[in-house]
């Protein structure tokens, strides 16, 4: 999306009205959308708090995609180093296993109980995860979440 | 029809494997050819990675995709978030040429290019257009009779420009799905609400992520329904471990959670221990007996 969308917001608030998370907490869609045309809002706890479950650029009358610029803003603070400590670690364990959730000894001996044999993914063959982590270095993902 | 290659993603294989074994019984019983996609990775889940860095995001779905394209077949998901990076990373790179040969430059590393050859499918949506509820009525064994809360989850419908299936605020589809396994789709509010657990909510900020499942699991409760139906493992996951985590604060659901392709291998006379039925975090005596009654009377009925 094009940051320059944001300047035809006509502040109608839908967004945040339709947004499941700012219900419950301090994020308010409109406002830091708003805000990140006059600053960085890098250090925003609230980017966070997003679900990205879409109902803000769904119902948005401006046509704005409110959640693609979300995931913009957040692609920002986390080029400035603005990690929270458990996406790092989910991030680790694409780069060690390529899943986000890699299987455990609980889950693997439920497989068994129930008959299903390992599963057929990066987890089973050395050099497609090879492949995978050779694509996280070519793009610098390795670089990005390193402390 | 052709081929399909399942991509059974991280969450399934690795935390809900009655979901897996459920839905490779279901595919086998209704004649749908598949074999599991070889060599896959995580799709890349659209919250973090989605967020994190979008080239890299585009790189490792592409990567999934082209395993797929070499065996030209489409690919079919079982989760939202899995349907969503697929989905539309395939769709980007088709209409990006500046992205897709951005891909490509990576993916030339590891002698793999990506095509857009292939279409990515979701279970809900595959049964939907491609076998249809009428077609599935006829197959079903053993009905129901569940009182159930169909449950969407946001990125099978969301964005609607890129899904395609139709309006988001009041969608049918999936709730004829449920239907059509002799159980009611029982209304409730806020039933296109959030579960709360994506976008990275849930791993780095759980309290908030659970604010939003207990809106959902009260209204659900209040409409007095027996089960959760849902088409994604995530939400299964915020719903299941959830009330176990809401538990500890003495707040009580017990409503048991139920993916898709369990319903239907239950409807279709399968063992609620053969779809994995109770496998689950949250074990309910009450929906576990009535299971097992349905299908003993139903297996007396038959024979």
């Amino acid at each position: 999306m094009k940051k320059s969308e944001i300047l035809t917001c006509f502040q109608c608030g839908t967004c945040h009205a339709s947004c499941p998370s700012g219900k419950y907490t301090s994020l308010n869609v409109r406002k830091i959308v708003r805000d990140s045309m006059k600053k960085d809002v890098s250090d925003s706890q609230e980017l966070w708090m997003c679900t990205t479950c879409y109902n803000c650029q769904e119902r948005c009358p401006r046509g704005i995609k409110v959640t693609d610029a979300v995931l913009l803003l957040r692609s920002e603070a986390v080029k400035k180093g603005k990690i929270l400590p458990a996406h790092r670690k989910v991030c680790r364990f694409l780069l060690e296993t390529g899943h986000a959730i890699p299987i455990d000894d609980k889950h693997a001996a439920i497989r068994e109980r129930i008959g299903l044999a390992g599963t057929e993914t990066v987890c089973k063959y050395p050099a497609a995860l090879a492949e995978v982590k050779s694509l996280l270095r070519s793009t610098g993902f390795d670089e990005l979440i390193k402390e | 029809m052709k081929e399909l290659s399942l991509f059974l993603g991280c969450l399934i294989p690795n935390r809900y494997p009655g979901i897996e074994k459920a839905t490779k019984l279901v595919l086998d019983r209704l004649g749908i050819r598949w074999s599991e996609l070889k060599e896959a990775s995580c799709c890349p889940a659209p919250g973090v990675f989605r967020s994190f860095d979008r080239i890299t995001w585009l790189t490792l779905a592409s990567r999934n995709l082209v395993l797929a394209e070499k065996k030209d077949n489409d690919i079919l998901t079982l989760c939202n978030g899995c349907f969503s990076s697929l989905s539309d990373a395939n769709s980007i790179l088709r209409s990006d040429i500046s992205l897709r040969n951005e891909v490509n430059m990576h993916l030339k590393k590891i002698n793999k290019e990506f095509l857009g050859t292939i279409e990515v499918r979701h279970i809900i949506e595959f049964f939907y257009r491609d076998l249809g509820t009428d077609k599935l009525k006829k197959e079903i064994e053993k009905p129901l009779e569940l009182r159930t809360a169909v449950h969407y989850g946001c990125h099978m419908l969301k964005p609607t420009r890129e899904r395609k299936l139709g309006g988001a605020e009041c969608p049918v589809f999936f709730d004829e799905l449920v239907e059509a396994t002799g159980s009611l789709s029982v209304p409730y509010e806020g039933k296109t609400s959030c579960c709360g657990a994506g976008g990275g909510v849930r791993s780095a900020m759980l309290e908030t992520s659970l604010k939003m499942t207990e809106y959902k699991l009260e209204r659900m409760k209040k409409a007095g329904v027996e089960c959760i139906v849902d088409a994604c493992p995530f939400c299964h996951l915020q719903y299941d471990g959830g009330q176990v985590e809401l538990a500890k604060a003495g707040k009580l659901y017990n409503l048991p959670v139920v993916h898709y392709s369990q319903l239907l291998g239950l409807a279709l006379g399968y063992t609620p221990e053969e779809v994995g039925l109770f496998l689950n975090e949250i074990r309910n005596p009450e929906f576990e007996a009535k299971m097992e009654a349905i299908w003993r009377k139903n297996l007396k009925s038959s024979g």
